[in-house]
């Protein structure tokens, strides 16, 4: 295992390389400049800053010295926050993001297995036709739809939330539910349907036929399996996480690290994109190679060669 | 074997010989016709996508007024006779603007699906065919890039490239090709050890004619079934783009757009919000039954996850 | 008094196609420590008779119209889940038949082993798994103490059988039913399965429901036979009354269609025309359309099991009426 991890591990320097890469480039093609969005910049102050950032230096130059820097885990400076630096905005507003992600997360995981679960034992019954009507509803209404039809309902009409702001616990409500139970539809679906696959597989009648309880049949003999496909999901579900919390954020105005990525990306902050996406990227890389150890760890058919 | 009690005959016997045989092409496809008719969620889904679709399309010209001309006097105003679905705050009929975005979205939905699906049919197609290192090198590929944050990206396009529609199109498909990629890789893997393209091979037949002739036409109905459940993709990652400003620009109008000006409104003026909300869930809903349903008209071995 | 005794079992199946008569009024009994043999093609309702009688029928679409099976003064088709889970695994245990499906891939062997005596004799792990190294050694596998703690696939198709009649047989139950557990496994493999399930009876005393569509491995295996079609038992007697003394023509047939009675280059027997479809009501004898010796009236009156000999039914109203005479020992 510890090798397959190394290995992994391993693979992921010359991706993260290449997206380096790309992405400088891509960013400095790009027409206009940070500096250029400052209305009316007296071309002698023009000049100190674009020494300052070291524009005045080549392209190449520019790029060795960035992945130079890179190498140290040094993002550079912000060119629109002056006097922050990149990995200092990123280590301000991460945790934020990190906290409304793991409420959603649990959430999504939590309801959606729940949901699916139930559903799949209970076929063709109310407790299955409920639960998936939901989540068939929840597939149907991204969060984008869902957060603003939530801070109407619960925040404008009922006054039981803040429409916006991450100050108080109950504020972290409406944006992990928004977050949240789009994924846990996802989720109810994909184990539902992981369940009802398994509970018709022969080995569910030998269980049965041992005699044993149908708590345990189900407990110990279908989720392992049932659940697989709950697993495999997760890596696409941390990425969609991401980009969901590029949404939840802007819609309650939240201090997380999506919101600073979308307003650097507003702003042609050139060196906040380029850290964000890197940051984006490692992580990604790192959930997927957990979810990968995860599912060789729970099918005993897999191994990591 | 004896009679077992899945053997009971609950749906119709799924047609895996038949899929292979292309003499029997027409029936299968005729089958699948009749299954889908069967399952009224799905044709419900294609009533509602395609009265959505045409009403996008024919609507504006129907409607008295145009989608971008202000009326500041007029103002926003609630759903009355004149403005079926009322007025944004620049006087605007909401009901000419969710057309308009209606086409926008639409479109956008179909040319990025139609990009995903040339790349993806074709990356898949030739690995799949080629099989051996290739294959492995070209699917390692896909693995690679399925663990990279795509939003990220296709956000990070739009900044630099400026937000033009053509070019999301564009964008959108090229990271919506994997999946499809995959699928089509591996209907081509397990065919090509088919008796019947190894007949054509035997004749002699070259390789583009057997790709061409043999192999696509069979790999047709999982490409239909993913196909109808990229367009709901597409649609959702340009609504994303367009909600947080980064894609559509106003004056034009796209399904995204409307609920994010909805959405800022929405305590004072919340018909803006729940129009656009309400049309773009249920064309999210009506893409994911209709595929659903294809899928299991079509594809009747895989299962529903 | 037999230890099990079955009275007119029905099994339906409710279908969008319409209701199939899966079972249709089978009657039999087991005689404690005898090994009873259940004989018939695909569809003649053979499992679906023994996993009606453990629960084991999906409903729905399954249903169990109607019956009794008197076990130890329980009657397993009416009494509670709870008084048959209770009697699952641990009175009556069961051995399917594709080994490669039927134990959990995601669980340990010793895990699954176990479940039965932690159900059924309330003992910790620890006991349970002393007693079941030395029940995997009695099936013959080899280094139990380390291979138990191995997962199915690490095991062929003729272990894991092995592993599942040691899993059935650990509570020494006192019915083994075994549906089929050789017809997945290799020809050499299935003839050490049987030797396998002959000696563990032999040496628990446990009676055996063997379900085979094969009627060479009931000759030397079972001591009576019971042959099935269409849902019903078509003929009842010992193993040599059915082989020798034959009074049903299907379980002729089947005797013909045995490749090993075949001269090397003979055309294999088969017996003409299909197996009747069970969702439509057949009044006579469901046999009938296939029989060479049928008359009309076969077709029309309803006909019961009837013993002819002491020990001996059959279901064929020409040989119960004696207008006909099969199977004449030679």
């Amino acid at each position: 295992m510890l090798k397959f991890i190394c290995i992994r591990i391993l693979q992921t320097i010359p991706v993260l390389l290449i997206i380096a890469t790309l992405t400088f480039f891509m960013v400095r093609l790009a027409p206009g400049d940070p500096i250029s969005n400052e209305k009316t910049v007296p071309p002698e102050i023009r000049a100190n800053l674009e020494a300052f950032y070291g524009f005045d230096d080549s392209l190449w130059v520019q790029y060795l010295r960035y992945m130079g820097n890179l190498l140290h885990g040094d993002l550079g400076p912000s060119y629109k926050y002056v006097g922050w630096s990149v990995n200092e905005l990123i280590a301000q507003s991460f945790p934020v993001s990190l906290e409304l992600g793991i409420y959603a997360f649990i959430i999504a995981l939590l309801l959606g297995t729940a949901a699916g679960v139930v559903a799949a034992l209970k076929k063709n019954s109310l407790a299955d036709y409920v639960p998936m009507s939901f989540a068939m509803a929840g597939i149907c209404l991204p969060t984008f739809v869902m957060g603003p039809m939530l801070v109407l309902v619960f925040a404008m009409w009922l006054g039981w939330f803040n429409p916006l702001g991450w100050t108080y616990w109950y504020d972290r409500v409406l944006p992990a539910l928004t977050l949240g139970l789009y994924y846990s539809a996802y989720i109810a679906r994909l184990s539902r349907g992981g369940m009802l696959e398994i509970l018709s597989q022969d080995f569910i009648r030998t269980a049965r036929a041992k005699g044993l309880p149908e708590k345990i049949v189900v407990l110990r003999h279908a989720i392992k399996g049932g659940l697989l496909p709950v697993i495999s999901f997760m890596g696409p579900a941390f990425a969609g996480l991401i980009s969901g919390s590029f949404v939840v954020e802007t819609i309650f105005f939240i201090p997380g690290l999506g919101r600073f990525f979308i307003m650097a990306a507003f702003n042609r902050d050139y060196t906040m994109i380029l850290g964000t996406v890197l940051f984006y990227a490692t992580l990604i890389i790192i959930l997927n190679l957990v979810v990968d150890v995860l599912l060789v760890l729970l099918n005993p058919r897999m191994s990591f060669d | 074997m004896s009679v077992m009690p899945t053997d009971i005959p609950e749906n119709d016997p799924a047609p895996e010989i038949r899929a292979a045989d292309l003499e029997e092409g027409t029936s299968l496809w005729k089958d699948a016709w009749h299954r889908l008719c069967q399952n009224h969620l799905a044709i419900l889904g294609l009533g509602i996508f395609v009265f959505v679709t045409l009403l996008s399309i024919f609507g504006p010209f129907l409607t008295p007024y145009s989608y971008e001309t202000t009326n500041l006097a007029y103002g926003p105003r609630p759903p009355s006779l004149e403005h079926w679905l009322g007025t944004d705050d620049l006087g605007r009929d909401l009901l000419t603007r969710l057309l308009h975005g209606g086409r926008v979205s639409i479109g956008v939905g179909f040319c990025a699906t139609a990009v995903s699906l040339l790349i993806g049919v074709l990356y898949g197609a030739v690995s799949g065919y080629l099989g051996g290192k290739t294959d492995a090198v070209m699917m390692r590929l896909v693995d690679i890039l399925y663990a990279l944050p795509f939003t990220i990206f296709v956000i990070l396009l739009m900044v630099i490239f400026g937000r033009n529609i053509i070019l999301l199109f564009v964008a959108i498909g090229a990271v919506e090709w994997l999946t499809m990629a995959r699928i089509v890789r591996g209907q081509v893997s397990v065919l090509k050890t088919r008796e019947f393209i190894e007949a054509a091979v035997s004749l002699g037949l070259n390789q583009r004619r057997i790709i061409l002739r043999h192999i696509i036409p069979n790999v047709l109905g999982p490409i239909i079934v993913y196909s109808t459940l990229t367009v709901p993709a597409v649609m959702l990652l340009e609504a994303v783009l367009s909600f947080l400003g980064l894609g559509v620009q106003p004056p034009m109008s796209s399904w995204g757009l409307l609920i994010k000006e909805g959405a800022e409104k929405m305590d004072v003026y919340p018909w803006l919000l729940i129009s656009p909300a309400l049309i773009f869930s249920a064309t999210l809903f009506s893409l994911n039954f209709l595929g659903d349903g294809l899928r299991d008209a079509l594809d009747p071995q895989s299962s529903t996850d | 008094m037999p230890l099990l005794g079955v009275q007119d079992l029905k099994t339906y199946f409710h279908t969008r196609h319409g209701t199939v008569r899966a079972i249709d009024g089978v009657s039999f009994t087991l005689e404690p420590g005898e090994t009873l043999g259940i004989v018939g093609e695909s569809g003649s309702g053979k499992s679906v008779t023994l996993y009606s009688l453990l629960g084991l029928i999906p409903q729905p679409p399954g249903k169990i119209e109607s019956g009794t099976a008197r076990f130890n003064g329980a009657d397993l088709l009416n009494c509670s889940l709870q008084t048959l889970r209770g009697i699952r695994g641990k009175q009556i245990s069961m051995v399917f038949q594709d080994p490669m499906t039927s134990l959990n891939p995601y669980l340990r062997i010793s895990t699954q082993l176990i479940e039965p005596l932690m159900v059924h004799e309330r003992i910790n792990k620890k006991q349970a798994l002393a007693r079941a190294i030395p029940a995997l050694e009695e099936v013959g596998i080899q280094d139990a103490s380390t291979s138990i703690h191995r997962y199915p696939h690490e095991f062929s198709g003729g272990m894991r059988q092995r592993v599942m009649i040691a899993m059935a047989l650990i509570t020494r139950p006192q019915i083994l039913i075994a549906d089929e557990p050789t017809t997945a496994l290799d020809v050499t493999v299935q003839a050490q399965i049987l030797e396998l399930i002959k000696q563990r009876q032999k040496d628990l005393g446990t009676a055996v429901i063997y379900v085979t569509h094969d009627l060479g491995v009931v000759a030397g295996f079972c001591d009576r036979v019971n042959v099935m079609y269409a849902g019903k038992i078509v003929e009842s007697g010992s193993t040599s009354d059915i082989y020798y003394r034959s009074q049903h023509p299907y379980t002729v047939a089947l005797q013909k269609s045995i490749p090993a009675l075949h001269q090397k280059g003979e055309d294999l027997y088969t017996i003409p025309g299909m197996p009747p479809d069970l969702v439509r009501e057949i009044p006579g004898c469901a046999f009938a359309e296939r029989c060479e010796y049928a008359r009309d009236r076969c077709t029309t009156t309803a006909i019961a099991l009837k013993e002819t000999a002491p020990g001996h039914a059959t279901a064929c109203l020409r040989t119960q009426d004696g207008e006909i005479e099969l199977g004449q020992e030679d």
